[in-house]
């Protein structure tokens, strides 16, 4: 097969998972595609555990060493079978606590500590390094492969070019769809996509060469079983130690492995999918397994002596002539290995960019205000930290010469991934376990296994000399890395997996038996271990009062974006019964808001920024005896009264908001009964003057018809008033006749901007718009609508007191909403006033008296409800800003089924 | 008549809460039926009968598949039912003390005085 037409196979198959990704990010904005979230596309997500060491490697193994290479496979079917043990609590703990990493979710049961995501964070790397480079090695592999079987078109490349090259266009993919925003969750529905779609690929793959193997080359399953028998596979020894602790090993890294916590934990978005999973992902195991031992047999047999069993899937069906099938195969291996490296680098760059990048940017900002876009920050942190992850695999590939059996680098990346299983099981299943423990536990675990398997896998001569191996450091017998305390005559990985994890455990028994937790620490433990009884009882960690939310949204607008964190806020303070966008910073709220932070920036860091603004976290002794359970009673008492003494605080509040707004609108209705009979006065008393005047008689012509005009215009002015009244009455009734038509929202903002100019002409407003966002077709009464436009241009013409004054409009669309914003760059409305804007006869100041009675904003708040929509005004957009939503279509009279 | 329901969703209760011992002890069930081949003695120094030894883990492997797919279906109604066990649970308790004797329950009491 030409060379150049494999690459072009690679190239387009990467296109198509674009396209899929792309398409299923695009169906989930659009809220459409339910189907995306369900338990199918789930399972096939986890198949990331099938790499190309499955799908290569694992007829290699069963080439050297028989039936064992199923152990790989056995190991996740028990965890997966047994799920209500283990996995039903890490995914309610995960989804509870917004965990965004194995490492976040370390970090956060053991007090919110960074060191600990710091410690976990490295090992996941250095773990996964190798892994990454296996990846590379085996597409490498398999292009040359290709290449060496026909040279014509290019000749074998530089393998070492070929392993860059995949490196960098993975790194390109990963950024492009794994980094495209910030998600609250962390969740990634395109790459789950293509991923699903990967795991598809190569099951098909290896089955149809399972198929070929089975039924062309051999005669049946029952020709397989005797070739079986007669095949050198069948003297394979099963050695009790290895086939134990592989499955213990391999039942361990499906639950510490950073990409599996990412598949499982992370992008699950419904938990019932977990129980679909706890049969269809065994079963997928199964079936990637099934062929293994027949195409390994039959490769034996037929293949020269000399042939590297690991290519078998893909050498077998070449040297039958099958170029088409030896594609689909090598289709599967680039799909095992992409979707390996994809999810691998998403998960461990969301831990760097967590845990070591955005605490290092805590520390270092010179002020304790959050500035600066911090959602830009952290996108760059992951997007450099995938291509440092892919640059270390692609570094360890080079330096190793990648000569190693596959097999063999895939379990060293296991056994380190493993060291994490004490602390986390520990972290959900028991409430002593103590930071100290844990980091104690960890590090000693990942030295251990630094020690006796990740450093002897350079061979003699890398990083240990020799004499090293044979006799020791310095001579030290019993400190062989081989044969750790004179344990010799244990197979090497078994050794290491041994005493890393034995000491691991030891150490972080110890240290959680001898140490004492920190407050944080004791709560988040109930929280965690306690998962399931802890629904509603969760202990209050922040005090209230001590903090603005006009800050906290700040805050909240940098992380999340301004969309997401007004939409939390709104909820928020729609819940707390108050409108707007400013709830009250209850402790609930702010627990809320830290773990909706913590989602996106980890639970250490957003910890921390809210203990900034907020003072420090109140877990007091009053928690503390309520988390030991010894006068519970008596705590869970005083609590009540506590919680009972806040809610009426927060009512009396609420009431004394209630009472300032009645008389300031009692004060308003004053002023205004006397501004509108001085307003009615004056054109009065001039109509009378001027018509006294004309009934007198003896006037010249001219002059009659210059006084005429005057009582002409002094009358429209009164007309106009009174249509405002009575605009506002007929809106308020909901008696209101619309003209429901279609119209261009982007020809209603002209007409409005056109209109308002007339309004202090002298003025030069810059007027900001995106004009690709306002080409939406709205079906709503256009007059209505434009003039409530009219009434917010114009107020900010009016009233923007800037030097150089800026209007921006934004437009968006939610769904079947429109949002409108109109922002400018004036010092808006103070706090205090937002409340009565849209009362009706409200108005700020007189400074101004450009015109109208104060029922402007009034007239628009009616003209929206009757419109279907809102309009609000928008706190800390640096101006004032009002938010109009109204229904892309409007079908019939809101108020049509009260009336 | 008013007795017999109660009973009746105990031992749904009761059977769920069995259900979910079952998917307990599936993986350790599991764990023993793949660790069993290491008790295999090939008799006489012969070699393995690799093939059967393959046979034997696959239909363990579907066995187990087979068995969690089961459970789960069960599991996943339990869960979604489980406020209706707790009032069930609620009601169970209710009716331990009986009903018919006036003097018994407080509600017993509250209605001997009503009259």
């Amino acid at each position: 097969m030409p060379f150049n037409l494999l690459v072009l196979a690679c190239l387009s198959y990467a296109i198509l998972l674009f396209a899929i990704a792309f398409a299923a990010e695009r169906n989930m904005q659009a809220g459409a595609a339910r189907w995306l979230r369900s338990p199918l596309v789930y399972t096939l997500s986890l198949s990331i555990y099938c790499t190309a060491w499955t799908f290569y490697g694992a007829v290699g193994y069963a080439a050297r060493s028989g039936l064992e290479f199923a152990t790989i496979y056995l190991g996740p079917t028990l965890v997966f079978v047994g799920w209500w043990w283990i996995l039903r609590k890490l995914v309610r703990i995960g989804r509870r606590q917004r965990v965004t990493s194995i490492a976040d979710m370390i970090s956060s049961r053991y007090g919110k500590s960074n060191l600990l995501g710091v410690i976990v964070t490295v090992m996941c790397v250095v773990a996964a390094t190798p892994y990454i480079a296996l990846q590379l090695q085996s597409v490498t592999l398999s292009f040359g492969v290709f290449a060496t079987a026909g040279t014509y078109g290019w000749a074998l490349p530089d393998t070492n070019s070929t392993a860059l090259w995949v490196a960098v266009g993975l790194a390109l993919f990963t950024i492009l769809f794994g980094t495209r925003n910030l998600d609250a969750n962390e969740q990634h529905t395109g790459i789950v996509t293509a991923i699903a779609v990967e795991a598809v690929v190569k099951l098909v793959a290896l089955l149809a060469v399972g198929i070929y193997v089975v039924w062309v080359l051999a005669d049946g399953p029952v020709d397989i079983f005797e070739r079986i028998n007669a095949s050198a596979l069948a003297d394979w020894e099963l050695i009790p130690s290895r086939w134990t602790g592989l499955i213990a090993l391999s039942a361990a890294a499906v639950l510490c492995l950073p990409r599996m916590f990412q598949v499982l934990v992370v992008e699950c978005s419904d938990e019932r999918n977990l129980a679909t999973a706890s049969w269809a992902f065994p079963l997928y195991l199964a079936a990637m397994s099934i062929f293994v031992v027949p195409i390994a047999v039959v490769g034996l047999q037929m293949l020269p002596a000399g042939a590297n069993p690991d290519l078998f899937v893909l050498t077998l069906p070449l040297s039958q002539g099958q170029g088409g099938l030896a594609m689909l195969a090598f289709l599967g291996g680039f799909s095992s290995a992409t979707s390996m490296v994809i999810v691998a680098s998403i998960a461990l760059s969301t831990m760097v960019s967590n845990h070591i990048v955005m605490p290092l940017w805590l520390s270092l900002r010179p002020t304790r205000e959050v500035t600066g876009d911090v959602r830009r920050l952290v996108l760059h942190a992951r997007r450099f930290s995938i291509a440092g992850v892919l640059g270390l695999g692609y570094l360890y590939y080079s330096l190793s010469g990648g000569s190693a059996a596959l097999a063999a680098i895939g379990l060293i990346s296991f056994v380190g991934v493993a060291q994490m299983l004490p602390a986390m099981l520990g972290a959900i299943f028991w409430r002593g376990a103590t930071r100290v423990g844990a980091s104690a536990g960890l590090c000693i675990g990942f030295a251990v296994w630094a020690y006796t398997l990740f450093l002897p896998s350079f061979g003699p001569g890398g990083v240990y000399s020799l004499s090293m191996f044979m006799e020791g450091p310095f001579g030290i017998g019993w400190l062989r890395p081989q044969a750790l305390f004179g344990v010799a005559g244990m197979d090497p990985l078994i050794h290491a997996l041994f005493w890393s994890l034995s000491l691991n455990t030891v150490a972080f028994a110890i240290g959680s038996l001898v140490s004492f937790p920190t407050p944080v620490e004791r709560v988040q433990g109930l929280a965690f271990v306690n998962v399931f009884d802890t629904e509603r009882t969760e202990p209050l960690a922040w005090e209230t009062g001590q903090v603005e939310t006009e800050e906290l949204l700040k805050l909240a607008q940098r992380i999340l974006g301004d969309e997401q964190a007004l939409t939390f806020f709104e909820h928020a303070a729609a819940e707390q019964g108050t409108g707007g966008y400013l709830p009250d910073p209850t402790p609930e709220f702010l627990d809320a808001l830290e773990r909706k932070l913590a989602g996106a920036v980890g639970a250490a860091a957003a910890h921390a920024m809210i203990a900034e603004l907020a003072g420090r976290a109140r877990v007091t002794v009053a928690d503390l005896m309520r988390v030991a359970d010894e006068t519970a009673q008596i705590m869970e008492y005083s609590g009540r009264l506590e919680a009972q003494r806040a809610e009426m605080e927060r009512t009396a509040r609420q009431l004394r908001e209630a009472n300032e707004k009645l008389t300031q609108l009692s004060i308003q209705k004053d002023a205004f009964l006397s501004q509108i009979s001085h307003e009615l006065r004056t054109p009065m008393t001039s109509i009378r003057a001027f018509s006294e005047i004309l009934m007198e008689g003896d006037v010249p012509p001219e002059v009659a018809s210059g006084q005429a005009r005057i009582i002409h215009e002094e009358a429209i002015r009164l007309t106009r008033l009174l249509d405002d009244l009575l605009d506002l009455s007929v809106l308020e009734n909901g008696t209101v006749q619309l003209d429901l038509r279609l119209a261009s929202l982007n020809e209603l903002i002209d007409r409005a901007l056109r209109s308002a100019a007339q309004v202090r002409p002298e003025r030069v407003f810059t007027i900001w718009r995106d004009l690709p966002s306002e080409a939406l077709f709205l079906r709503t009464d256009p007059d209505r609508l434009s003039q409530v436009f009219i009434n917010l241009v114009s107020n900010s013409r009016k009233y923007c007191d800037a030097a150089r004054p800026e209007l921006r409009i934004n437009v968006k669309q939610r769904g079947a909403r429109v949002i409108v914003d109109f922002i400018d760059n004036g010092s808006g409305i103070p706090k205090d006033k937002q409340q009565i804007i849209f009362e009706k006869f409200a108005r700020l100041s007189d400074q101004t008296r450009a015109g109208g009675a104060g029922l402007g904003l009034a007239i628009c708040r009616e003209i929206m409800a009757n419109l279907g929509g809102t309009i609000a005004y928008l706190p800390a957009q640096g101006g004032a800003a009002f938010r109009v939503t109204l229904p892309l279509r409007l079908e019939k009279h809101p108020f049509a089924d009260a009336a | 008549m008013r007795r017999r329901s109660p009973v009746f969703l105990a031992r749904r209760a009761y059977r769920l809460r069995r259900l979910r011992d079952a998917a307990r002890l599936l993986p350790l069930a599991g764990a023993f039926l793949l660790l069993l081949p290491i008790l295999w003695e090939p008799a006489g120094g012969a070699a393995r009968e690799t093939a059967w030894d393959g046979v034997y883990l696959f239909v363990i492997w579907g066995l187990l598949i087979g068995a969690a797919a089961w459970l789960a279906r069960g599991l996943v109604a339990g869960e979604d039912s489980d406020d209706d066990i707790a009032a069930d649970t609620a009601i169970e308790a209710m009716s331990d003390s009986p009903p018919d004797s006036p003097t018994d329950g407080p509600a017993g009491g509250l209605a001997g005085g009503g009259r």
